[in-house]
């Protein structure tokens, strides 16, 4: 008897994204940035619909624009290890992902909370690891700015490597499996960790044994050339900026290619592209949605500031519904707005091109940057066609999932876990149950890398 | 003395006090570094009615008993979900940690908890723990002094988001108002910390800040962590700022028909309780409750160490607790009342919101 063999998956997680431009704060459905609840609620609905994940990030400093806190987006947000503990206690399967970067973060600080959190969540702890040398951020830590740019990714390998070490610093078995051994663990098969990274050096004992999943999971974030050999090298799995189909394919292709360089089984690097959803009932109405939901991501005052970013000075002057500044930009490089992802472009060149196409299309400020805006729709669509599109990604191996950003707290899952899971899963393109009960096992990972050689 | 409630916290690192109490409990050596573990303990103590629970923590490992030990911060974040009106009071180090970090942690765990967290401010001169940062070692007076500016930026931070900052405002599009946002002026030479805070003002405003007397009481402490509850102790405490007193005791009681000092006896056997400066009552719930009936009226509070967790919590809750409630001596938590409410600290304004509102009196007057 001959079976078809199974079809590719895909699988979801989910990006609470706390600080950004593209979660709608105006409407009376737009519940608290901040409060338990609405995480609580979107971790719950995550876990309903058999997400792999859930996401936080982290910003050290809050966004400023011209100069002055930026006031136009959600701002303020929980510490991502601390609000993911209290997660843990209210979920059973879905992973628990922090952001935490490797230049104001404490290496042995950080190893032992994610281990901690690992540890409390039954192995289902990440860390999804980004760099910054922001001497900006630092100027809330007593080491300040003291990395150069061309230094990040040096420092992150080696801290990584630290995080590593601890993890690693107590053998297995070292803990007492009843209660007449000699003693709770033998010490002898604890060891001291002593790194030198540089800029400092840190001796340190471990805390804790590994969890039921060996290491948290690594995740990383960086799209620069260093950003992905690091991942190719280090990571476990890629939150990439690279959702579209064709775009995805070749993304997918080239990491395969670096994985492979690095020394490691060529799908040893799962790919989960940042993904906004905008979903009816049918692709036309679907259209309508995604045309609401842009204008109530950009509103007037969100689209002055996001010309004044590249500008380098105040339009408040300016209609948002009328036509771009006549004046040039004052800046050579964008980056008023600090701390978001949007900085060193040329200021200039992309003015001219927006310029261009506000003429030839006849779009005012707002229409533009609704156009031009970081996040360009995402996927739109009814659920089924949805749902067929999301098969093609996963027959051709184009992403092992999507990082889903819901533009509504916290109700912006609903739709995608009520409607469009079902219909993945009838086309046997999403799981139907947690594969495991740890993160490893969900996104169906190897061993810790460094724990293979021992195996 | 505050009329406050009189208060009775309980220790619930490790597996109890006693270095050996790990033989003597029902899970396995391991499952003590587990939410499960950590769900059934702080599940315990709110049914008994304790007014907090604390989580013992330092950058090293234990120098006694199970050498594992999962962060503090974690587990109090962990059990505010799981509780609904029992304090939860972490330990986190305040010497070489980065009070950014100090203070948005506990401020996400309060606003999970819905305002029922404190910290306790610990000042380890332990040359280890710098060494785990890389940060030079400091002695005991630079170990305070570090920890007093460290609890001044945390407290910044703060109230470095006034209450009503975010203001959603559909007719200018902010979502914010920045001028309820604040920066951080420290005049310190061990931190600058800009500001302002990432996260908002958390539910309590300030939480209630504990450290031990014990090498001296950092500035900004609300209540101190006492051996003694003799007078010249709680002088020097009151004399350092504190606005409460509590007593730490170690506690074992008779359990099941067995007496505690046979109890402890059996788990000295494999490792001696050796005595520290803490002091400890061995006997039976009646003398416990006599102990604690006299201290009412001389600290503000114990905390509670048992010797082995799970009996000593029980017995606690059981025999000890129910008697001083009935004696009015003793209220336990309500659900969603403020930890700070409930230890009868003052409402924390915000000290810009309170500038601003003094200054405009000022113009109206």
């Amino acid at each position: 008897m001959s079976t078809t063999p199974p079809r590719n998956q895909i699988q979801f997680g989910v990006f609470f994204q706390g600080v950004n431009s593209t979660t709608i704060w105006t409407e009376p459905e737009s519940g608290s940035q901040t409060a338990f609840e609405s995480f609580r609620r979107i971790a719950q609905t995550a876990e309903r619909g058999l997400f792999s994940a859930f996401f936080l990030g982290e910003g050290l400093r809050l966004r400023e624009h011209l100069g002055q806190v930026h006031d136009l987006d959600v701002v303020g947000r929980p510490d991502a290890q601390t609000q993911l503990a209290a997660l843990a206690a209210i979920t059973e399967e879905i992973g628990l992902v922090a952001t935490q970067n490797t230049t104001y973060n404490d290496p042995v600080d950080l190893a032992h909370r994610l281990q901690s959190l690992d540890l409390l969540s039954g192995g289902r702890a990440a860390w999804n690891v980004v760099t910054t040398d922001n001497a900006w951020t630092g100027a809330n830590f007593r080491r300040g700015g003291y990395l150069d740019h061309a230094d990040r990714y040096t420092h992150a390998e080696r801290v990584v490597e630290t995080v590593r070490a601890v993890w690693d610093s107590w053998d297995d078995d070292v803990v007492a499996t009843d209660r007449d051994a000699v003693d709770w663990a033998d010490r002898s098969g604890v060891h001291v960790v002593e790194r030198d990274l540089g800029h400092y050096a840190v001796r340190a004992e471990g805390r804790l044994p590994r969890s039921a999943q060996g290491h948290p999971v690594l995740f990383q974030a960086g799209d620069s050339d260093e950003g992905r050999d690091f991942a190719a090298r280090a990571a476990d799995v890629i939150f990439s900026a690279h959702p579209e189909f064709e775009d995805a394919k070749a993304f997918a292709a080239d990491i395969r290619r670096r994985t492979i360089a690095a020394g490691r089984p060529e799908d040893d690097v799962k790919i989960f592209p940042g993904q906004q959803f905008v979903l009816a009932d049918t692709d036309a109405e679907a259209e309508e949605k995604a045309r609401w939901v842009a204008e109530h991501q950009i509103t007037p005052a969100t689209a002055i500031a996001y010309l004044e970013n590249i500008w380098g000075t105040s339009l408040q002057s300016y209609d948002p519904d009328g036509p771009l500044p006549d004046i040039d930009p004052v800046v050579e490089v964008t980056g008023s707005t600090r701390g978001s992802g949007f900085q060193f472009q040329k200021s200039q060149e992309l003015a001219t091109q927006w310029r261009a196409l506000s003429e030839a299309e006849g779009l005012s400020i707002r229409q533009l940057v609704t156009r031009v805006g970081v996040r360009r729709g995402g996927i739109v669509g009814g659920y089924s066609s949805v749902a067929d599109r999301l098969a093609e990604y996963a027959d051709a191996g184009a992403v092992h999932g999507f990082n889903v950003s819901p533009w509504l707290v916290p109700s912006g899952l609903d739709d995608i876990v009520d409607r469009l899971v079902p219909l993945l899963q009838d086309r046997g393109v999403y799981p139907t149950e947690y594969r495991g009960d740890t993160l490893r096992e969900h996104l169906g990972l190897r061993g810790p890398l460094t724990r293979r050689a021992a195996a | 003395m505050t009329t406050a409630p009189f208060a009775i916290a309980i220790e619930l690192d490790g597996d109890g006090a006693h270095p050996a109490a790990w033989r003597a409990v029902d899970h396995a050596p391991a499952d003590l570094l587990s939410g499960k573990r950590i769900a059934a303990t702080v599940r315990a103590a709110e049914r008994a009615g304790f007014t907090a629970v604390t989580f013992e923590d330092a950058a090293v490992p234990p120098g006694s008993g199970p050498t594992g030990r999962l962060d503090a911060v974690q587990r109090a974040a962990f059990a505010a979900p799981l509780t609904s009106a029992i304090g939860i009071v972490p330990v986190v180090p305040a010497v070489h940690t980065e009070p950014f970090h100090v203070s948005t942690q506990l401020a996400t765990a309060d606003l999970a908890s819905g305002g029922r967290v404190g910290w306790i401010a610990a000042t380890d001169p332990d040359p280890r723990s710098a060494a785990v940062y890389g940060r030079p070692a400091v002695d005991a007076t630079e170990a305070v002094a570090t920890a007093s500016d460290a609890i001044e930026v945390v407290r910044q931070l703060w109230d470095s988001w006034e209450d009503d900052a975010v203001i959603r405002d559909t007719t200018t599009w902010r979502y914010v108002d920045r001028d309820r946002l604040h920066r951080v002026t420290v005049e310190s030479q061990r931190f600058s910390v800009a500001g302002p805070s990432i996260i908002p003002r958390p539910p309590q405003g300030q939480l209630p800040v504990f450290a031990p007397l014990a090498g001296g009481l950092p500035a900004g402490t609300d209540v101190a962590l006492v051996t003694s509850s003799a007078q010249a102790t709680r002088r020097v405490a009151t004399e350092a700022g504190a606005a409460q007193v509590w007593l730490e005791l170690e506690v074992a009681l008779d359990r099941a028909g067995v007496p505690a000092a046979r109890r402890v006896a059996a788990l000295d056997a494999h490792e001696p309780w050796a005595p520290g400066t803490v002091g400890r009552y061995v006997g039976d719930a009646a003398g416990l409750v006599d102990l604690l009936t006299d201290l009412v009226g001389q600290v503000d509070g114990v905390r509670l160490h048992p010797a082995v967790l799970d009996d000593d919590l029980d017995e606690i809750g059981r025999a000890a607790l129910p008697v001083l409630r009935d004696a009015g001596l003793f209220r336990s938590p309500r659900p969603g009342e403020h930890l700070r409410t409930h230890l009868g600290l003052p409402v924390a304004v915000n000290r810009h919101t309170a500038a601003r509102t003094a200054a405009l009196e000022e113009v109206t007057a």
